[in-house]
């Protein structure tokens, strides 16, 4: 009688185990598959996971950055740097060149492109033939999320169904796609936010700095706190004030909010994520202010 | 520090429509404050825009827009929580007959699984069959919450003819554990906070039933160390290691390994963890082994110890059937077991289960939710144990090869109760 309540394995090794089983898993299943790299904190841990779960081969298969064109240039910092430390192959699905191809409508030089992601993404699927795409998200993030498989399968529009998701069984993960159809793979389904940092912590993940507090200008828009730079300007009166702030999520600059925050180390930031009351996406992303089933929504149109 | 995993329990919601899993989920959330604020915010707006009162609890899981225009749990929903004592992770499962496979998703991971009945209405079919496919998946503890006993009144009788109804079932199917609590749900009553109009009943609440349920069970297992071989690693300077996550038991370095199905006899040299080199390999571990000799082994081979797994290439299973098209004598498909994947025939069909009566009858096929006893041969052998030793080497699933689609979970053997 053996049991994985063994007190010299805790939690986090659980998780981390399962990610990587899960990783290898769909690497084995799938002809191309691909990790979508945002440059945010989880997708730095699932990238270092999928470093783990191959090495000492260097990693089987290419990142992908779906770029909005409104980045945080400390964020564009860090994926660069990861690509040339990691010796990774980095591709490029680039919104601002659907819109100058006119796959996409331009919302003009300030609208929000998180929606514009969707279309990006799709064509950068469909260029490479990637058949598997593995994301950072977690099911704690979103109650939409919270329903979907860690094998979400994608039909030829790159849609999510949730009404008639594959069940998937104990660690049994199906990843038989016919051609054109393309799964995406989460193996941080499971993790929570304080999760992920605490892994970070543990594991020394490098991470983007903006995540530590800093002194930026920032204004005050829907109740958010947004950092003033070339995406976000002043409007109707909008004061711009200097303040300690981080960022407890990485996303496009004109809709990701940042949190008044001191924390700059590791330990003061878990320290603060433990004792909150307002969730990650609920404090820091505008895009899914608009409705109830924003994400829902999303997903269905083939989102991550 | 992280917890030991001791204090991680896994359950899943089990139950008929309606009869209030999500509402309670969503009550057990509530009083323990794992909601953040904007959330619960999001919870009553939802709730004053249907019309449904000022905090529709059931909002808290069903989150999909058609789950909550038509007030029912479509697919399974995980949340995370913690109280000062456990970590949990939950599985809230879909009542409804249709989407049964749902259920089995979220119930095949479970340690325990939280039953959620009308009292008003007793054991419906559909809680019998949740019950049934619960037992089957190995789950051995239930947590019965007797539901909406403010509507009947808290009244001692409704809840004793639970208990008998409970009783006898449990007994049949094999539970090791099987408490009862009154409960309401919508008021709050027994499920964090103890319930004053029930002077009679003397357990514990529903939170109290998790936290002293035993954790840990789904992974425990009878049978030897098992690596299904996901990968080989190639090493520099030109070794190979053979990359999988453990099973089963513990692999310690020196020890003797038989690779399956080849029955080739190793010593395992070293083991890689996520984290470095290993002296012992636990259970949930993802590894890669380096071993003394070199063999041919690769992706759907199996590392095991004694006692050792079988090969074979016919077998007897008990399957839940997902598709609407009958499986019938004869049908081809694909089987995943472990890391392989072979084609796979129907030799017999042995029966199909009464969920009323928990009795196997004859049959021909076997419908869309039904159990049935299969008998499968494989093109390929697998490497398997009996489902009640090991939920990893003794589960699969059947995989319909035109539509991709996942169509049945299959374990190898059958339950006691069959």
């Amino acid at each position: 009688m053996s049991t994985s309540t063994h007190p010299q394995i805790d939690h986090l090794d659980l998780l981390e185990s399962h990610a990587i089983f899960i990783i290898r898993e769909v690497v084995a299943e799938c002809e191309r598959p691909v990790l979508l790299f945002s440059g945010g904190k989880d997708s730095a841990v699932l990238l270092h996971l999928a470093v783990k779960a191959f090495a000492p081969q260097k990693l089987p298969f290419p990142v992908m950055h779906v770029d909005t064109g409104h980045n945080f240039p400390e964020v564009l910092a860090y994926r660069d740097e990861r690509v040339a430390t990691l010796g990774l192959r980095l591709e490029v699905a680039s919104v601002q060149e659907a819109i100058d191809q006119g796959r996409v409508p331009d919302p003009g030089p300030l609208g929000m492109r998180n929606q514009l992601q969707t279309r990006a993404l799709l064509d950068g699927i469909e260029k490479h033939k990637f058949d598997a795409a593995f994301g950072g998200a977690r099911r704690d993030e979103d109650k939409a999320r919270a329903k979907e498989r860690v094998l979400s399968f994608r039909g030829a529009f790159g849609g999510w169904d949730p009404k008639s998701q594959r069940p998937e069984l104990w660690q049994l993960y199906q990843g038989k796609v016919n051609s054109g159809e393309n799964l995406r793979a989460f193996p941080l389904s499971d993790w929570t936010e304080l999760d992920v940092w605490n892994y970070i912590r543990r594991e020394n993940v490098p991470l983007p700095s903006i995540y530590f507090a800093h002194e930026r200008p920032v204004l005050k828009r829907d109740n958010m706190w947004l950092a003033v730079g070339e995406f976000i300007h002043p409007q109707h009166g909008e004061v711009v004030e200097r303040h300690l702030v981080r960022f407890r999520t990485v996303g496009d600059a004109s809709c990701t909010g940042a949190v008044r925050s001191g924390a700059d180390t590791l330990d003061a930031i878990i320290a603060e994520i433990s004792v909150t009351n307002v969730s990650e996406r609920g404090a820091t992303r505008a895009d899914d202010r608009f409705s109830e089933t924003a994400m829902e929504d999303r997903k269905r149109e083939g989102y991550f | 520090m992280t917890e030991p995993t001791s204090d991680l329990l896994r359950f899943a919601t089990v139950g008929s429509v309606d009869d209030g899993k999500s509402t309670l989920i969503g009550r057990l959330l509530v009083d323990t404050r794992q909601l953040f604020d904007d959330q619960l915010e999001a919870v009553a707006t939802a709730s004053a825009k249907r019309g449904v009162g000022d905090l529709d609890l059931s909002f808290v899981t069903d989150g999909l827009r058609a789950e909550r225009d038509q007030g029912i749990t479509i697919d399974v929903a995980y949340r995370y929580a913690a109280t000062p004592t456990r970590k949990f992770v939950i599985a809230d499962c879909p009542g409804h007959v249709q989407y049964t496979r749902n259920m089995a998703t979220g119930a095949s991971t479970a340690d325990v699984a939280l039953v959620v009945l009308d009292a008003t209405k007793g054991l419906k079919e559909q809680t019998r069959r949740h019950l049934c496919i619960a037992a089957l998946l190995g789950v051995r503890n239930v947590i019965v919450a007797a539901n909406k006993m403010d509507v009947a009144k808290w009244d001692e009788a409704v809840y004793f003819a639970v208990v008998d109804q409970v009783n006898e079932v449990s007994a049949r199917l094999g539970f090791t554990s099987s408490v009862v609590i009154p409960v309401s749900a919508l008021a709050g009553d027994n499920v964090v906070d103890p319930g004053f109009m029930a002077n009679w009943y003397q357990g514990p609440t529903v939170l109290q039933a998790l936290e002293a349920a035993p954790a840990g069970s789904w992974a425990s297992s009878s049978s030897g160390a098992r690596l299904p071989i996901q990968w080989v690693l190639r090493q520099h300077g030109g070794g190979r290691t053979y990359a999988g996550m453990v099973n089963g038991g513990e692999f310690t370095v020196g020890q003797e390994v038989t690779l399956m199905p080849q029955g080739v006899k190793t010593v395992l040299k070293a083991i890689n963890g996520p984290r470095g080199g290993l002296e012992v390999a636990l259970p949930g571990l993802s590894v890669d082994f380096d071993l003394t000799d070199e063999t041919d082994a690769g992706r759907s081979d199996m590392l095991a110890t004694a006692p050792l797994p079988t090969s074979t290439n016919e077998f007897e299973a008990t399957i839940c059937w997902f598709s609407d098209k009958p499986l019938t004598d004869g049908a081809r498909l694909r089987l995943k077991h472990t890391t392989r994947s072979t084609p796979v025939r129907v030799t017999g069909i042995a029966g199909t289960l009464d969920v009323g009566t928990l009795e196997v009858g004859p049959a021909s096929e076997i419908a869309l939710n039904d159990i049935g006893l299969v008998h499968l041969a494989t093109a390929e052998p697998i490497v398997v144990d009996n489902y009640r030793d090991n939920r990893v080497t003794g589960s699969f699933i059947l995989i319909d090869e035109v539509t991709n689609a996942t169509v049945a979970a299959g374990m190898i053997g059958h339950a006691n109760f069959l």
